[in-house]
């Protein structure tokens, strides 16, 4: 069964595009006149050939095999000599195989024109598209004053940029850190004002700040404020004084 | 170039499907068929002897600008275009048939390839290759089939009757009774 499906394919695939293509390579392979087939012959090709090309499942090919065996049947009737009016029961194939071989022709004429059609492009060219895409937007039209007074509009609503200073490895808690320490081994406790003057850097008192609640969370130093914005104290831990 | 022929080069510019002759000539209401026709054959000869590299080509939907086939390989090298797939064996059978027997059913078709032709009907139908032109009296009401101006301009010609006539092929459908 699965030799059936397969099959099915390679009549799509195939490199003859039916039995009459088939039988007309035969024919120009073998040399053959062909208003005088040798039907026994070609007949015996025609299936040798659709069963290596794995084509003999397909109705289109098995069809035109019968055709050539009943011809062939035909042809061994016994006829009686200088009978008039015999009809070739080839007539109708030779018909149709010179009907095909011209439609064959006017492929070669159609295939030569779409080539060169093929190789021009047009302006925009764009690869054929069998489903029908969207609408595209139309431009967009739009003036040089026009966008000038766009940009000027953002711009306006725009905040003025903050620009930052990036200094690597500006802060020094360590050494804050030291320094908190030093204070408290001379004083119980001290205040945020001893620790930072007016005149910090912003890397100093951020050190400061980062230091204290190091020590806080280790609880090195307690921190203490009696209100929001009033100055902070900072006491030194006794336990941490005995250590 | 003539006003008239750089108006028409405008627009045959600016569009990427051909211009029929009636939208050219309604470019400009003042203007006779005649002289579009002068312009279009002014702007083509332009083309053509001062070296260009695209052609002014009338096919069946009508005119159109198209670059020339000698830079076809560099357009596709620089992927700027690229050729549209090939018509099949099959397809151009049937397309053979079609432009030399329309109107013609299905079932004609089938009987001059020997093949059952459903799926490529259909699929040259969706591409418009091929339209419905109407049905056949008797049995079934078969429907009949004829080529569509897209078809022409696939093949860059203007009319059917610039394919070869049946006479003039090489094989003649003789009765194999004279042999």
């Amino acid at each position: 069964m699965d030799r059936l499906g397969e099959s099915a394919f390679l009549v799509q695939v195939g490199e003859f595009s039916g039995p009459l293509d088939l039988l007309l390579t035969l024919i120009r392979d073998e040399q053959i006149d062909i208003y005088d087939i040798p039907v026994a012959r070609i007949a015996e090709q025609f299936l040798i050939r659709i069963k290596t090309l794995g084509l003999d499942d397909a109705a289109d090919y098995l069809e035109m095999a019968a055709r050539l065996i009943r011809i062939k049947a035909q042809m061994l009737l016994p006829r009686r000599e200088g009978e008039e009016g015999w009809d070739d029961p080839r007539a109708e194939l030779v018909r149709r195989l010179l009907e095909y071989q011209q439609v064959r022709e006017v492929v070669d004429v159609l295939d030569r024109l779409s080539e060169d059609r093929r190789g021009k492009f047009a302006r925009g060219y764009m690869p054929q598209q069998f489903t029908s895409p969207a609408p595209a937007a139309a431009p967009l039209a739009l003036s040089l004053p026009e966008l000038f007074a766009a940009v000027d509009r953002v711009l306006r609503l725009a905040r003025k940029p903050t620009i930052h200073d990036v200094v690597p490895r500006a802060l020094d808690v360590e050494g804050a850190i030291a320094i908190v320490r030093d204070i408290l081994a001379l004083r119980q406790s001290c205040r945020w004002r001893d620790l930072v003057s007016s005149g910090s850097q912003p890397w100093e008192i951020l050190s400061v700040l980062l230091a204290l609640l190091e020590m806080a969370k280790s609880g090195e130093v307690k921190l203490r404020q009696d209100r929001a914005f009033t100055e902070v104290e900072i006491n030194g831990e006794p336990a941490s004084e005995a250590a | 170039m003539s006003p008239l022929a750089k108006l028409l080069e405008a627009a045959l510019f600016a569009s990427s499907a051909p211009i029929s002759r009636e939208s050219l000539a309604a470019l400009d209401s003042d203007v006779t068929d005649d002289e579009v026709a002068g312009a279009l054959t002014e702007l083509r000869t332009q083309y053509d002897e001062s070296g260009h590299g695209v052609e002014l080509i009338e096919t069946g939907g009508g005119w159109q600008i198209l670059t020339r086939a000698e830079y076809t390989d560099a357009i596709e090298r620089a992927q700027l275009a690229s050729r549209p797939a090939r018509l099949s064996a099959a397809a151009l059978e049937t397309l053979a048939i079609i432009a030399y027997r329309q109107p013609i059913g299905r079932a004609e078709v089938e009987e001059i390839r020997g093949v059952n032709c459903g799926a490529i009907l259909k699929s040259l139908h969706e591409r418009a290759l091929i339209e419905v032109t109407g049905r056949a009296e008797g049995m079934g009401r078969p429907l009949m089939y004829g080529t569509t101006p897209a078809f022409l301009e696939q093949l860059a010609i203007r009319h059917l009757d610039e394919l070869p006539r049946a006479d003039e092929l090489a094989v003649a459908l003789r009765p194999a009774a004279e042999d």
